[in-house]
């Protein structure tokens, strides 16, 4: 049975370790849905990675078990299995349109709450954050309307409740 | 902590990184390091030349300073350690490291790089050997500030040596080797890594349910691997003990030879591909199967939906990636090899439910009736040398000397053969290259192993192939006077991939024939060894005995019949109650299917 996790992995932030986790992936032939990674503690000694994969459980419990293995690895977590978690993505839209598109463009935005960042007489770009679902029903509707670039930082996420990750 | 550190001067003692760098090897035990020299490693070079504390063996090729490295390793427990420069240095090592990597070994490898400056602009001898060694070590290192090298070189040992071992690499740009920094000594022991720590103590109460299980079981087996061999000699001590208290038939996989001993009644013989006729049936029968340290490799398990399809699964493994990653398992235990068996051990004594006593009796007399079909039975007829009858006069001769013999190999035939008729009674006196299958690895594996045991008998059984592989290390054994002995069973083939030909693609011999082989006396004598042939059967005993005699290297080539296979032989795809046995056993062959062909 294939299922999604989102994976949170806390790492030295040193040179090399996103490319250790990637070549991981790569390696073993696991699948990389999204991935992020930034420094999470004020000294800038640890970085968290979010990574969201699908397998098999055997896989994705392997995926797992190689992940923890790494040296500069201090924890893993998997947050799908875990508990309730929230996850939340950001995303920059492009609309270039005019008229009649270019005010529904912006009406349906503010339905979906995203805010207008920059602006021209025939282009907006939109920031927007939610989870993976919303973003990609907001570019659906988008499309018809001028959509012609989007930039997404793939999921991050964090279990609900005092259940926290810490080196 | 010394007191020396409180009453020095404001200033801290200062010293070139290079002088940093043996330093931390010394402090870490390294008494020996394999390597070869280059433009970017040579303020070390020129460190080693002022020191005494470490001896420095020049290869003749960087991947045989792995190799060596390992051999070293593999035969004492220790880490093993090699130096080479930038670039083609670094590249040539790969296959080492990767090797190690497969197999567990601990090595610490030290490269060369260009200067901080330099890096990322294509200079000479520049190579991105931490981007190419990720994947081949088990961890890797660049050190860009020679305040780092001291902790870094710590750290790496640590790694190399703890948990399930591996290869770890440090590359080293010239300018941290020649700037001075203050050194650190090694962190005490008690001092956690900040993120690495594996669990060695297993957990209890998964070592009282797989106790429990094995209680009950009517056919049990225990499946041992190389993990009991790298969590050192007190784990096949253990393992001997938890055999004979439990009164179970006992496999070793490739790489776990020798941590039974091959003359116990107990033992069933190597189990796998080219395993023992009882220890794949009883692998395929058991009810309950207890595996110490093996990985459920594709050569032991074939195909993987008919592996012991009856069974219970005990997989106690130092590496929680190695537990169901394969195969499914019932029990899964992490921890250090000898820890699980001494909690075994002292589980199975304290659990008061006896065990299946009459249920034990008639699965032995099931083991014993596979037995009787005699899997490794050979007819050595005629003048022509049979390649097993060339091992097993190996096996019984060296042991004749009552010397303690270290055997090595390459790659292919002569690997099995080795294998399955050369019986190992201790562990770590077996160096060959299981899971990556690098043809080339038994004559500097030999060599580490010889530099490490000057007494031992140390010799490398190869075919006339895979010895050509590194065969300039001949040169390394003349330099150092290393009596190491190279035993060909040359049947001028390359006889696996002839073997597979044969079997699998028709007997299209496509590119397996050794043409235009040396003259092998000649090239010892040329490499200041001395030169031996076999070519019949009655001269073989005399060529062993010669070779054992000699007190220098030999070469000793025994010409062995050409089209011989090595049977059993577990096909690819098949299972293991589909094994093939040779022609002088009655049952008979599974076929091969396309599935199976494109396994390798």
């Amino acid at each position: 049975m294939q299922r999604v996790a989102t994976i949170a992995v806390l790492v030295d932030n040193e040179a090399g370790v996103l490319a250790r986790v990637i070549g991981l992936f790569s390696g073993r032939g696991y699948n990389i849905d999204s991935l992020t990674v930034a420094p999470v503690d004020e000294s800038g000694k640890l970085s968290r990675i979010t990574v969201v994969t699908s397998g098999t459980d055997m896989v994705i419990e392997q995926i797992k078990a190689q992940l923890d293995r790494l040296v500069p690895v201090h924890k893993v977590s998997d947050l799908t299995l875990e508990g309730p978690h929230v996850t939340r993505e950001l995303a920059l839209i492009k609309v270039i349109g005019r008229g009649e598109n270019r005010v529904e463009a912006l009406r349906l935005a503010d339905a979906f709450r995203a805010r207008v960042v920059d602006a021209t007489t025939e282009s907006f770009v939109f920031e927007m954050t939610g989870n993976a679902e919303k973003i990609d029903a907001f570019c659906a509707l988008m499309k018809p309307l001028g959509l012609t670039e989007v930039c997404r930082t793939g999921a991050v996420a964090m279990a609900r409740g005092t259940r926290h990750m810490s080196a | 902590m010394s007191a020396t550190h409180h009453e020095a001067s404001t200033q801290p003692d200062l010293r070139p990184g290079a002088e940093i760098v043996l330093r931390a090897l010394k402090d870490q035990g390294v008494e020996v390091i394999f390597g070869y020299p280059g433009g970017a490693v040579l303020p070390i070079y020129d460190a080693l030349y002022q020191q005494n504390a470490i001896r420095h063996i020049l290869v003749r090729h960087e991947q045989a300073a792995v190799h060596a490295a390992e051999g070293y390793a593999r035969s004492t427990g220790k880490v093993g350690v090699v130096l080479v420069t930038s670039g083609p240095g670094a590249t040539n090592a790969v296959t080492g490291l990767v090797d190690a990597l497969m197999d567990s070994i601990p090595i610490v490898c030290l490269t060369g790089q260009v200067p901080t400056h330099l890096i990322g602009n294509d200079a000479f001898q520049e190579a991105d050997t931490t981007g190419i060694t990720r994947p081949a070590t088990k961890h890797n290192y660049l050190v860009k500030r020679s305040e780092d090298l001291a902790r870094v070189i710590h750290e790496a040992f640590y790694v190399a040596r703890s948990g399930r071992p591996g290869p770890v690499l440090i590359d080293l740009p010239k300018d941290i080797l020649i700037k001075p920094a203050p050194y650190m000594e090694p962190p005490p022991p008690e001092v956690p890594h900040r993120s690495y720590r594996p669990q060695i103590v297993p957990d209890r109460e998964q070592i009282r349910r797989a106790v429990q299980l094995l209680k009950a079981a009517r056919r049990p087996i225990v499946y041992s691997g190389g993990g009991v061999i790298n969590s050192g000699p007190q784990a096949s001590e253990l393992l001997t003990e938890f055999v004979r208290l439990t009164g179970f038939p006992c496999t070793n996989t490739l790489m776990g030879l020798g941590a039974f001993p091959a003359s116990d009644p107990q033992f069933l013989g190597m189990l796998g591909m080219h395993g023992t006729y009882e220890a794949n049936m009883a692998m395929w029968q058991c009810d309950v199967m207890f595996n110490i340290g093996a990985r459920f490799d594709d050569r032991v398990t074939g195909r993987l939906d008919a592996f012991s399809p009856h069974s219970r699964k005990i997989h106690a493994d130092i590496d929680p990636s190695s537990i169901n990653k394969n195969v499914k398992v019932d029990v899964p235990i992490v921890g250090d090899a000898k820890h699980v068996l001494a909690a075994m051990i002292e589980a199975w004594r304290e659990d008061p439910t006896p065990p299946q006593k009459e249920a034990l009796v008639s699965w032995w007399r099931q083991i014993d009736e596979w037995r009787s079909i005699r899997c490794l039975a050979y007819r050595q007829e005629g003048p022509i040398i049979k390649p097993q009858h060339a091992v097993k006069r190996l096996f019984e001769i060296t042991r004749e000397t009552g010397r303690d013999v270290i055997i090595s190999t390459e790659v292919g035939q002569h690997q099995m053969w080795a294998a399955q008729y050369f019986g190992f009674e201790k562990p770590n006196r077996w160096l060959t290259s299981g899971g990556l299958g690098t043809m080339g690895y038994g004559l500097p594996a030999a060599m580490g192993a010889q530099i490490a045991h000057p007494h031992a008998l140390c010799i490398d059984v190869a075919g006339e192939a895979s010895i050509l592989m590194n065969i300039q290390e001949m040169s390394t054994l003349a330099q150092y006077r290393l009596p190491v002995k190279v035993f060909i069973l040359n049947n001028e083939y390359m006889g696996m991939v002839r073997q597979w030909q044969e079997l699998l693609h028709g007997g299209r011999y496509s590119e397996s024939y050794s043409a235009a082989l040396p003259d092998f006396v000649k090239l010892a004598e040329s490499f200041h060894a001395k030169g031996l042939r076999a070519r019949t059967v009655d001269q073989l005993d005399d060529v062993i005995r010669e070779m054992i005699a000699h007190d220098g290297p030999v070469i000793a080539d025994i010409c062995v019949a050409k089209e011989e296979n090595c049977f059993p032989m577990i096909p690819s795809g098949a299972a293991h109650n589909e094994m093939i046995l040779g022609p002088d056993q009655e049952k008979n062959a599974a076929a091969v299917t396309d599935e199976g062909k494109v396994l390798v």
